[in-house]
């Protein structure tokens, strides 16, 4: 009997040899490289050696493929002016790849709170190019983005999840541009109890977004099940039609709620369900 | 946050390079590598202020133990000394593999 093996509790660099076909992983600007923060030590913050993005090649059935793992452990897998950086270069370079015949195919494991305050605008910067980067390397290749938990993925990461041509969920992750902290200290615990944690779920969780059309697909917190859904979504090859581009699709969505009587989660699903394929 | 600094007189050979864990709350990074000279060194960066006399006695109990030329960097987040010592191991192991 296969015994399941919690992708949730590895670390940033064991997801992504976890994902890539077996011991095809190789490290790229590895923790001894020691290309690191050189703005939260000035804040009396620790930097980590790797900025807390790992960063590989590998192989993904047999294809070449890129990965790169956000650390959540370290500073909230915030993205600063290098963690950024070094995911904003390798979409680049993949894009560059891709343009000459040699197609790469890019993972990106989503476990972020977004931005790093302390480096603010340099990871906006780095976090507008992520978003570029993965608009113009879609066109070649399926860009597939993965949001396991325990963090979730927020603030302009989200954005960057959704722009993925497939999107991998489990139930525990999150995906939203706000957080629950973030929403109950601008707008009050009466519009959101960032500790109701069951709430929080309904609203945003990866069950809520799989079921109203903002992820592909809905996996158990296993490593085996997540890199089997990492195949099925590569092999659906490029997206024709992508979630960002069907705009008039959700600005009718929008239109039809009432906000001052917004539809409960379950509501919800029902009004987004996606349409099946005809 | 604070910077600390040690050098022990070693003899165990080390062969390759390690980096275990995580800069992330209680716990810390080690980057374990060969010692450019006939010393080992260890290059500690903590969050956490004034505890440079239990990080010296971690170590000293590390190299007694393992008396490896190596140079150690350890990014430290408020891990405890157990979780130091741990950590220390298992690079140690890391880089004999």
């Amino acid at each position: 009997m296969m015994i399941r093996q919690s992708f949730i509790e590895m670390n940033a660099r064991e997801r992504a040899a976890a994902l890539l076909d077996p011991a095809s992983f190789r490290e790229l600007l590895g923790p001894f490289e020691r290309i690191k923060s050189p703005w939260l030590p000035l804040q009396g913050i620790v930097a980590q050696a790797d900025d807390g993005v790992v960063l590989g090649r590998g192989l993904i059935d047999g294809r070449s493929a890129f990965v790169a793992s956000i650390e959540g452990a370290f500073q909230g897998g915030s993205m600063g002016e290098v963690s950024g950086a070094k995911i904003a270069a390798a979409l680049e370079l993949a894009r560059r790849d891709c343009e000459r015949g040699r197609p790469i195919l890019p993972l990106l494991l989503f476990e972020t709170g977004g931005v790093r305050l302390q480096e603010a605008n340099l990871g906006l910067a780095a976090i507008a190019e992520i978003h570029a980067g993965i608009i113009a390397v879609r066109e070649f290749v399926p860009v597939v983005g993965v949001v396991a938990g325990v963090v979730g993925c927020f603030g302009g990461m989200s954005l960057a999840a959704a722009l993925c041509t497939r999107l991998i969920v489990t139930r525990q992750a999150r995906l939203a541009m706000n957080g629950p902290e973030v929403i109950e200290q601008e707008a009050g615990i009466g519009e959101l109890d960032a500790a109701d944690r069951a709430l929080i779920w309904k609203l945003m969780g990866g069950e809520q977004r799989y079921a109203t059309g903002f992820a592909d697909d809905l996996v158990d917190d296993d490593a085996a099940a997540i890199a089997t859904a990492v195949r099925w979504a590569v092999a659906m090859g490029v997206e024709a039609e992508p979630r960002s581009r069907q705009i008039s699709q959700y600005m009718a969505r929008l239109a039809a709620i009432d906000a001052q009587h917004p539809p409960t989660p379950v509501a919800l699903r029902r009004l987004w369900q996606t349409d099946p394929v005809a | 946050m604070e910077v600390l600094r040690y050098k022990y007189p070693a003899k165990r050979h080390v062969t390759h390079r390690a980096h275990v864990g995580v800069v992330g709350s209680g716990d810390l990074e080690v980057l374990f590598e060969p010692s450019t000279d006939q010393d080992a060194h260890v290059l500690v960066t903590t969050s956490v202020d004034g505890f440079a006399t239990i990080w010296k006695n971690v170590l000293d109990r590390f190299f007694g133990r393992y008396d490896y030329v190596a140079s150690i960097e350890i990014n430290d987040f408020g891990a405890t000394p157990g979780t130091v010592m741990l950590r220390l191991e298992q690079a140690a192991e890391a880089s004999q593999a």
